[in-house]
Formats: structure tokens, sequence, C-alpha cells
């Protein structure tokens, strides 16, 4: 199948992910210029601002995007995750264009105009809105629509705090390999901001065409802005119905997931038994970082699959211990008493750090061990994803542990791009995850923990103990995925979809199926 | 507006402008009086400060030092908006809104002092009569699709529009080319015999000032050398008023008295 085909079998996804994209973009662009256009006026008046304040719209526009979405999801009021910290993000990207458009446009009225418009007694407001406002419009205008462009590209972004938009399927396609997924998200995103660039150039050509002549082609003009008119309102109207249809989609139970196959796996299974118990799903997948924790806390999802050892550490912030049975007692009891949240049974498998070497090594070296390892560290290129290089139990420990030191510090990469990279060559070991399908599929062996230094990661789902009260039929399907996942099962519903690009939704149903259970 | 006592429409009193960091006073200590219905004409070199004595009567500029009385009131005290729908305003290049048609441009001020629709429409179209343009063909276009001489006319009619008992004009005919202007300061003269409006006009022509002035104001480094009527001036033995006069004299142009009587 190739992306175009691809497209096509997906469409109604992509158009839905366009939907939200549009949406994203025309409310901060409408913020943006609701706040920009008078700052910019006052700027014209008080000339004093004008320097720092452009000077501080323009620093916010050097802040890299990913690391401004970062800045504000810990905000109170503005920050938190979905559509209300991205549309912040974004305004501030729309507000210089705007803003400096502003400036320029009214201070590039003619003198002689605003001197006679003084001098015929037009107070300063009708300066502003008969005279400048309207001669400084197509700058404006132009301004708004590099905002507008801009948005379109940095909404992408928005998927990292869980927005949704154009950028899920470009961020999906980056974790599972697969080109057909990160063209499905580029090429409308690119068309979208292609389509506002011709849309808002239209208007402007118009805005500036009557300010130049008079009558000469005026009925075209008349058409033209008319389909501008029209397309507008479309859009306003497609935009605004979006809006509504989802806000009047209230879910019986609202799943979340990481922003990994497996979590993504996990949540659909999850979310599968409570669709066959009859209750409604809302899927709130693919959360980054500590996204999923904070959203369900925040209530903005009921449950979500966690590991204890990650609970353990990344959100208790617990010192790093070895025994499974204790740290998922202490994990639930904290849980319970911390978040009123209910840690379900395990599901059956461990899903800790793999430290993997590619096949050839390992049997060449006869390599079994991570000790084995140690001694042929020292030739060798480490790459580890963010994660590992950060947490607790991650990378420093770990060398420590085990005395190992590599060639060069670790490279810092992407989890899913360090697979690729020791299979290419590239990086001579990684630190993977131990149900990982690409494992099997790139022919990597995985070198056992021989000094545990690994605490237990543990599947467990964790769901807000407020839903469970309101949904009892919820816990009946808790209890029922007890131990029901082995470590080779994960690893292949995991390759099924990393190996083989299938949906989570089509092998979840399948491996139900099989089961034959209402899990 | 009622005239003082003595009949000024407009007084200057020792006014001095001089804006921070500028060096010498733009307007040096200046005494000026303009006289109800008579065109006072400023005339001087660029930066001589006659258009900021212009801009000190509509408030376009408040004085650094004294006063400027307009109708015996102190401009200061003035509502400045109300003092500038009353004072008609003319500069150089028109200064018409670009967006506006000519009908709208000319309507400016009575449709910002609330007249009806069809009252400031059938002014528009006495005005533009008034400056020879007809309105069936004028008042829908843009200033763009008009010629230098047409938007200098529309730019009068702008100024007189809401019938301003002060008219201020800076130079209006100062980008023409010399028919044009020339045309357009007999029309002018003749509809100031008619119309008979206080009007204090800039120039640096002397000819224009000659034309159109009732009294002629020299002005050299922001103060008044001479203030006189056209024939007082052509008699002046006032250095720069010697020099303005010497240009009016061109090289062909036979000198009085020589070879005429053979």
């Amino acid at each position: 199948m190739n992306a175009f085909e691809f497209m096509l079998r997906n469409w109604r996804e992509i158009l839905a992910l366009t939907g939200e994209h549009l949406l994203l973009v025309a409310a901060s662009t409408l913020v943006a210029v609701a706040v920009g256009i008078p700052v910019g006026l006052m700027l014209t008046r008080k000339t004093a601002w004008k320097r720092p304040v452009l000077a501080v719209a323009n620093i916010f526009q050097t802040v890299p995007s990913l690391a401004l979405f970062g800045f504000i999801i810990p905000l109170p009021f503005v920050g938190g995750i979905g559509a209300r910290a991205a549309v912040v993000a974004l305004v501030v990207y729309a507000l210089l264009p705007v803003i400096r458009n502003t400036v320029t446009g009214v201070e590039g009225v003619e003198r002689s105009v605003r001197e006679a418009a003084v001098a015929m007694g037009m107070t300063d407001r009708q300066v502003l809105r008969q005279v400048e406002l309207p001669l400084a419009a197509p700058v404006i205008l132009a301004g708004v629509r590099v905002a507008t462009v801009i948005s379109v590209g940095v909404a992408t972004v928005a998927a990292f705090v869980g927005a949704g938009g154009l950028g899920t399927l470009i961020y999906r396609g980056l974790r599972q390999n697969d080109d057909r997924l990160m063209l499905a998200g580029a090429v409308p995103a690119a068309l979208l901001a292609l389509a506002a660039d011709a849309g808002i150039g239209l208007i402007e050509s118009r805005l500036d065409a009557r300010r130049q002549f008079a009558r000469g082609g005026a009925k075209r003009r008349a058409l033209v802005s008319r389909v501008a008119a029209g397309a507008l309102a479309v859009a306003v109207l497609a935009v605004a119905g979006l809006a509504l249809w989802r806000s009047a989609s209230r879910a019986d139970v609202k799943v979340g997931s990481k922003d990994f196959t497996e979590s993504i796996l996990l949540a659909e299974i999850f979310a599968q038994g409570l669709e066959a118990r009859g209750l409604s799903v809302e899927r709130r997948y693919e959360l980054g970082g500590n996204l999923a924790h904070e959203a369900l806390v925040a209530g903005e999802v009921d449950v979500y699959p966690e590991y204890t050892g990650t609970a353990l550490m990344a959100i208790l912030k617990h010192p790093p211990a070895t025994d499974a049975r204790a740290v998922y007692e202490r994990v639930k009891a904290d849980y319970a008493a911390r978040f009123d949240v209910e840690v379900g049974p395990p599901l059956g498998f461990e899903d800790t750090f793999a430290i993997l070497v590619r096949g050839d090594d390992a049997r060449r070296l006869n390599l079994k061990t991570v000790s084995d390892a140690a001694a042929h560290a020292p030739g060798w290129r480490a790459g580890f994803g963010q994660d590992f290089m950060s947490r607790a139990d991650g990378y420093e420990g770990f060398a420590r542990a085990y005395g190992l030191r590599f060639a060069g510090r670790p490279r810092e990469m992407d989890l899913s791009l360090s697979y690729r990279a020791l299979a290419e060559g590239q990086v001579d070991v990684i630190a993977g995850n131990s149900t990982d399908g690409m494992i099997a599929t790139l022919g990597l062996t995985q070198l056992e923990d021989d000094r545990h230094y690994f605490p237990p990661y543990e599947a467990v789902l964790l769901l807000r103990r407020d839903a469970l009260e309101r949904l009892p039929v919820a816990r009946e399907a808790l209890q029922s995925l007890a131990g029901s996942i082995s470590t080779d099962e994960m690893r292949r519903l995991n390759y099924e979809v990393d190996g083989n690009k299938r949906a989570p939704a089509e092998v979840v149903r399948e491996w139900r199926r099989l089961k034959g259970v209402r899990q | 507006m009622q005239p003082e006592a003595d009949g000024a429409v407009v007084r200057f009193r020792q006014v001095t402008y001089a804006p921070a960091g500028a060096g010498a006073p733009v307007i040096d200590a200046l005494d000026l009086e303009v006289r109800r219905g008579e065109t006072l004409v400023l005339l001087g070199e660029s930066g001589c400060g006659k258009t900021t004595t212009l801009r000190l009567v509509n408030r376009l500029l408040e004085p650094t030092g004294g006063s400027v009385l307009v109708e015996g009131r102190d401009t200061r005290e003035w509502d400045a908006i109300e003092l500038r729908r009353r004072t008609g305003y003319v500069i150089q290049d028109a200064g018409l809104f670009p967006h506006f048609t000519v009908g709208r441009n000319v309507g400016l001020v009575p449709a910002l002092e609330g007249w009806d629709e069809a009252r400031v429409r059938s002014r528009v179209e006495e005005l533009l009569r008034l400056v020879g343009l007809d309105p069936e063909r004028f008042a829908s276009r843009f200033p763009s699709e008009l010629s230098g001489g047409q938007r200098q006319r529309v730019g009068v009619a702008r100024a007189l529009a809401a019938d301003p008992p002060l008219l201020l004009m800076d130079e209006p005919f100062g980008a023409l080319d010399p028919l044009t202007r020339s045309a357009l300061q007999r029309e002018f003269a003749a509809l100031q015999r008619r119309l008979g409006k206080t009007v204090v006009f800039v120039t640096h022509d002397v000819r224009e000032a000659l034309l159109l002035g009732t009294r002629v104001a020299l002005m050299s480094a922001g103060r008044v050398l001479l203030l006189d009527t056209p024939e007082a001036f052509l008699r002046s033995e006032e250095p720069l008023a010697r020099a303005y006069r010497e240009t009016l004299r061109t090289p062909w142009e036979v000198p009085p008295g020589a070879g005429g009587d053979a």
C-alpha cells in the first residue's frame, strides 16, 4: 500500500485531524488578531513602548516550539494538556507578525494624509478607524497571513500536548517508522498552509485593489470578494460545527495512553473491553512525557496504562526498588492516598529496559548478560533515548552498577530511531523496551540484567476512583484483565503494529477474538 | 466666529516655538494679527517658520512661549476638535484620503459634524461646482484618478465644506505645473472675493503672494521682517523684500524707461 492509497483508505481520520488542525489554527489566529492589532495600534500611539514590546514578541518567536509547549504545560489557567495549551502557544507565535505589521502599516500611512485627517478635526479614534486602519489594512492582513501560515506549521507540534491535529499522524509515523503516516500528516498540513496563504492573499489583493482603483474591473472584484467571503464563511461554519460536534461527544469513559505503541495497545484493549460492556469510550491517546499522568490527575482522562517502576520513581519520586510485589503494593497505596486513583491488577508482563545489541555481535562475542558486554563496552558507541538518559533508574546508575564505560558519551536520540541506528551499525548498544516488536524484526539480542539493576516494570491500568464508582462495570473490566497478557503476547501485538504496520484497534480486535473472552 | 474688538480673528502674542533639542527657536517672539476677511500671506524661504506659524493656529502645534488667540481665545483653551472643524486647511499635496471617493473626501467634515446624508450630498455638489469640477463626473472618482490640479481643487472644496470662517492654506498650489498653478491662483482670487473668508496663506512664491495677499508678511528665522500691503511691499527698502522683488525681473524684461521712447 503506497502513501496515496493509505491516505485514501484513512481519509476519515485524516479529515477529522485536519478539522482539529484547522480549529487550532483558526482559534489561535483569531486570538492573535484580537490581541495583536490593538497592541500594535497602542504602540503607534505610545511610541516609547514600541521597541521593548516588539523585542519581547521577537524573543517569543525564537523559542523552539517544542520548548515553548514544554514551558506552557505547567502554567496555571493557560497550561495543562489539550487544545487550550496548544492555542496559547500558537498565539505566542502568531502575535509578532500581527503586531509588527500593524505598527508598520499604520506608520506607513502618508504623513500628509494623517496630518490632513487631524487638521480636519477628526478625533484620534476617527483618524484611526476611518483613515489609518483602512489604509494599513493590506499590510496588517499580510501580517495575519504570515501568522496563519506559521500557525499551520507550528500546530503540528500541538500533538505533543495531546491537542490533536495533523501532528498526531506525523508523530505516530515517526514512532512507528512509517513514512505513509508521516506523509498523511505532512501533506494535508502543507496543503492547508498553501490554502490559508492563498485565501488570505485573495482578500488582501482585493483590499489593495479597492484602494488603487475606482470603477475599472469592479464587477470582477465583486465576484472575487464574494468567493472569498463565501470560502471564509464555509471555513468558519466548518470550524464551528466541528467544535460543537466535539463538545457534544460526552463519553462514559475517557481512555488515555502514552505516546508509544504498547501503551496505545493496552489502552485499546481496555477501551474495547469497556465497549463490549456497553459503555461509550472517548480515546485520548498518544500523550507525551508525563502528560498522561497529569491528564489523569486533572480528570481529563479516566484511565491509562502505566508501569509500576515508572509510577514508583518518575511519578511518586521514590528511590528505585527491586522487589516486584513490594513495588506494586507501595504504588497502589500511594496512588490511592495521593491521587484517589486505583491501581489495577498486574496485566501479566513486564516492560523493562532491554539492553540490546545486534544479534551478530551477540553470537560472535558470545554475549548473554550485561556483565559479559562490559568488557567490550569501551570500544562501543551507545545510543539511548531521552527517557533513559534522564531518569533515576536510567543511564547513570546503570553504568555505575556494571562499571560500564563507552567510547564517548552516549548519543541521546529518539527511542524508535535508536533501534534503527543499532541495526544500521551507527551505534553498538541501545536501551530498548523488553516487549518491543522491533527486537525480533531487526534481529536484536537482549542482554540479561544479571545484577538486577532495573526495577520491576509491571504493566497495570490506572483508573480514577470516581470513574469506578460511577461505572461499576469498569471494575469488572479491570479485574478481567489481570494476568491476561504474557510478555511474548505483548511483543507479538507490538510487532503487528510496528512491524506489520497494522492499526492498533484492528490488532486488538483480533487478539480479543483469539482469546474468545469479554476482556 | 466673532472677531476681537480690534477686528483680529487670529492674534499671535510674543509667540515662541522652540521644541526641545531643536537648537534655535523655529518661531521667535512673533507678534502678528490676522484681520477679519483679509488674505494674509506668509512669504519666506524654506525653514523660515511660515508653516509652523500656520500649524500653531489650528493647534497642530502648541506654542512653547506666548499665546495664540483665535477669536480672542487662547488655542489651548479651545477644544482642539472644535477649533479644527471651524478652520479649513489645505496643504501642498492636498492630503486627500486615497481610500475615499472625491465626494466622501469633500463631505468629510460635514459628515463628522453629523449632517444628514442628503444635506452632505447637496453640499458636496455645490462645492465641487464652486471649484470647477462637475459633480456627475467627479464625485465617485478616487483621488488616484485625478490630475494634480483637480486634486488640489478637491482639497480646497474639502476645506470649505463646513463653511469655516477661517481658512489656512499651506502652499496649496506649490506642486502644480505653471499653467495650472496660474489658473488656480486666478480662480482662487475670484472665489475669495465672493466668499470673503479670512485666509492665512503660506507661500515662497512672491508672485503668488502679491497676487493673492491683502497683506504680505515677510518672514525670516522665525520673525516677521515686514508686514504690509502688496503695494507697500513693492516699494519697501527692506533688503529681503528687495531681493524678492529682484526675482520678479526676468532677463528679457525691458527695464523701465530704457529704449521705449525712440
